[in-house]
């Protein structure tokens, strides 16, 4: 009788406060977002009219739905800031935010969830930021359809497009995001799921992980960043169907794994790159169905890498398909299409009868003296390589596809 | 000059060499298109074909050219007229049929193939106008051994030789050259290297095209303005019209001096 008592309490308040609205504009009682938070009530909700609020420091401290009406601004006049949610419970919806603040010692976002769960924060635009999205220590919520436009052009004075430190669960999809230093940050963030996002023209990474496990980023584009994803000290990452194009430069990657354990790997593609992925202590990881496609190196191994498998990958025209600088492998490269394999299937079953090699001696001498580059393709280097494939020195001897495909896999 | 030219251009046109040098071009276009299906991948392997064998076919056919007119040559020193206009006529005649053989070996298969909806186009006429100047480049090399050397055998020997020279052992001791002063700031020295061989600096040019992720893959200021600009286009050129003028010079030079 009691439960019962209580339950329809529950359902009578919820009742008498979801009807509550409370409007927001220039002419309206209420004429700024900080007012409106004051007046409302739990599980309320505030709709922004059209116009510009010059507002910062806006704390929404109470479970409330605030949603903008064909994208007011909210102006921070660069003095910090400009909302920060510390309730559960909280939808912000269509709002344009612009002139963050900048600082040396604190980091201000546009708009930053603290200790919160069962957040929702859609459809904003934030420009002229700092951070964009910081959140810290919360979980389950979600962040979507977003549009981020930062200006960084320096990485120590620019923050990240969405920040994740100290949560879980959190669902990040279809946001856009260019112009900032990292477009997504997960620190010590665990279980998240990042899906159809765009990032590109980040100064630093496109996407970065920082002692993230158990997390997932799928269907993303990262074009033109410092770096596409970097995915540092985490263990158990799932990286699938991603693009990864055009990251170009003397430290550019479109994937840099360093110390990542247990990862998968699958149906990815990476285009145009310098280096398409750059490998360090990374163990126990397939490598399965992905596209490397006109990279300056496809893999390149940098050592402490155990027990790996790259298993029914194409490989096509790349500068150089692998580097590795050590002569002991215990990685596996099996079924695999290289578009430089130069044998012959004789019995016809569609795998090549001669094992593939995908570490030239060219480049060896490359990783040792980077300016001999200018050299690619010449005729002398292609007989050392002849050479060196018909009895390997330099080059570990058992780094071999001993299946290499005659044709392009699909899937 | 003109009427020089002439004569020996369509001497050429007539003789069976020209013939075949242009059906192995066909054929070459035909076959990769046939085996690649993907024209930016025939350009490549193009590429490879053209900056050695191009010079190779240059210079035998320039040595042989001069050899094999040497007795109309010398029927026309009787004549009045300038010495340099009959061997720039001759070098022009020579040099000119071996690149139209050439364009338009190569340029049929891949026109007919749908060269010119496809994005490759660029990559393939910065294929086509490198293996014209190096056409030019070597003729003239050849005549140049040619004058200098009376006797066939020796001609013949030197102009091989000029031409593994440059395709392989210059590649070679410059590898060495890079990698015995690695400790050093190099990228300077590299790029110096490249300008001083034809064939390198044509295979440069390419590269810029096609392997440009790669190339900037290397840290150094030098290298990042010269592949990351056009300025390294712009220089390749230029020094692709000097390694034809002064060849050329020589040949003029030579030629007013010489005694036949």
């Amino acid at each position: 009788m009691k439960r019962v008592l209580i339950l329809l309490s529950a359902i009578l308040m919820a009742h008498s406060t979801i009807a509550q609205t409370i409007e927001v504009c220039k002419t309206c009682s209420t004429t700024s977002l900080k007012d409106g938070i004051i007046q409302a009530k739990e599980f309320d909700t505030i709709i922004v009219k059209k116009g510009t609020y010059k507002e910062h420091d806006i704390v929404i401290d109470k479970p409330l739905t605030i949603i903008g009406e064909k994208y007011p601004v909210i102006d921070g006049e660069l003095k910090g800031e400009i909302i920060t949610i510390i309730s559960d419970n909280v939808t912000v919806d269509g709002l344009f935010i612009i002139n963050v603040g900048t600082s040396y010692t604190e980091d201000y976002a546009a708009i930053r969830v603290r200790k919160s769960k069962n957040f929702v924060i859609q459809n904003l635009v934030l420009e002229k930021l700092f951070f964009g999205i910081y959140i810290e220590k919360s979980s389950d919520g979600k962040v979507f359809h977003n549009k981020i436009i930062g200006d960084a052009v320096e990485e120590y004075n620019s923050g990240n497009g969405i920040q994740l430190w100290y949560s879980k669960n959190v669902d990040i999809e279809h946001n856009f995001i260019q112009h900032v230093r990292d477009g997504i940050y997960l620190e010590f963030s665990n279980f998240c799921t990042i899906k159809n996002n765009v990032s590109a023209l980040n100064v630093r990474y496109g996407l970065h992980f920082m002692f993230s496990n158990d997390d997932t980023y799928q269907d993303n584009t990262f074009e033109n960043n410092g770096a596409g994803v970097a995915v540092m000290f985490s263990k158990r990452i799932k990286m699938y169907n991603n693009s990864f194009k055009e990251n170009w430069g003397t430290a550019s990657y479109g994937m840099l794994l360093k110390e990542i354990n247990d990862a998968e790997i699958e149906g990815n593609t990476f285009e145009d790159n310098t280096i398409g992925i750059n490998i360090e202590g990374s163990n126990r990881i397939n490598y399965k169905h992905n596209n490397f496609k006109n990279n300056g190196w496809a893999i390149k191994v940098k050592g402490a890498c155990y027990t790996n498998k790259f298993i029914e990958n194409n490989f096509l025209y790349n500068s150089f398909d692998i580097a590795y600088n050590s002569k002991v492998n215990d990685n596996i490269f099996d079924r695999n299409y290289w578009s430089n394999y130069t044998g012959y299937d004789l019995d016809k079953n569609g795998i090549g009868d001669v094992p593939y090699r995908p570490v030239k001696l060219f480049s060896y001498i490359v990783n040792r003296t980077p300016e001999t580059i200018i050299l690619l393709r010449s005729m002398f280097i292609d007989i050392i390589d002849f050479s060196e494939k018909v009895s390997p020195v330099f080059t570990p001897d058992d780094l071999l596809d001993n299946n290499p495909q005659m044709k392009k896999i699909a899937w | 000059m003109l009427k020089i030219l002439k004569y020996s251009f369509f001497d050429l046109m007539r003789s069976r060499w020209s013939y075949v040098y242009f059906a192995f071009y066909l054929l070459l276009g035909i076959v990769l298109l046939f085996l690649n299906n993907d024209l930016s991948k025939a350009v490549i392997t193009l590429m490879n074909v053209i900056i050695v064998l191009v010079p190779l076919i240059g210079t035998i056919f320039g040595v042989m050219y001069y050899y094999n007119s040497k007795e109309f040559t010398e029927l026309l020193l009787a004549q009045p007229l300038k010495r340099s206009s009959i061997f720039l006529g001759q070098y022009l005649g020579v040099a000119l049929s071996l690149s139209m053989s050439l364009i338009l070996g190569l340029g049929i298969p891949f026109v007919f193939y749908g060269l010119f909806e496809s994005s490759a186009i660029w990559d393939f006429s910065l294929l086509l106008i490198t293996g014209t100047f190096l056409t030019l480049i070597f003729t003239a090399l050849a005549f140049n051994i040619a004058l200098s050397n009376e006797n066939k055998i020796k001609g013949f020997g030197y102009a091989i030789l000029l031409w593994l020279f440059l395709a392989v052992i210059y590649d070679g001791l410059f590898l060495m050259t890079l990698i015995l002063f690695e400790d050093y700031p190099l990228d300077k020295v590299s790029l110096i290297g490249t300008m001083l061989n034809p064939i390198d600096l044509s295979r440069t040019l390419i590269l810029l095209k096609l392997d440009i992720s790669a190339l900037l893959g290397y840290t150094g200021a030098v290298f990042k303005q010269f592949f990351g600009t056009s300025f390294g286009l712009i220089v390749s050129f230029v020094m692709l019209t000097i390694w034809v003028v002064l060849p050329v010079l020589r040949i003029v030079f030579k030629s007013k001096k010489k005694d036949f």
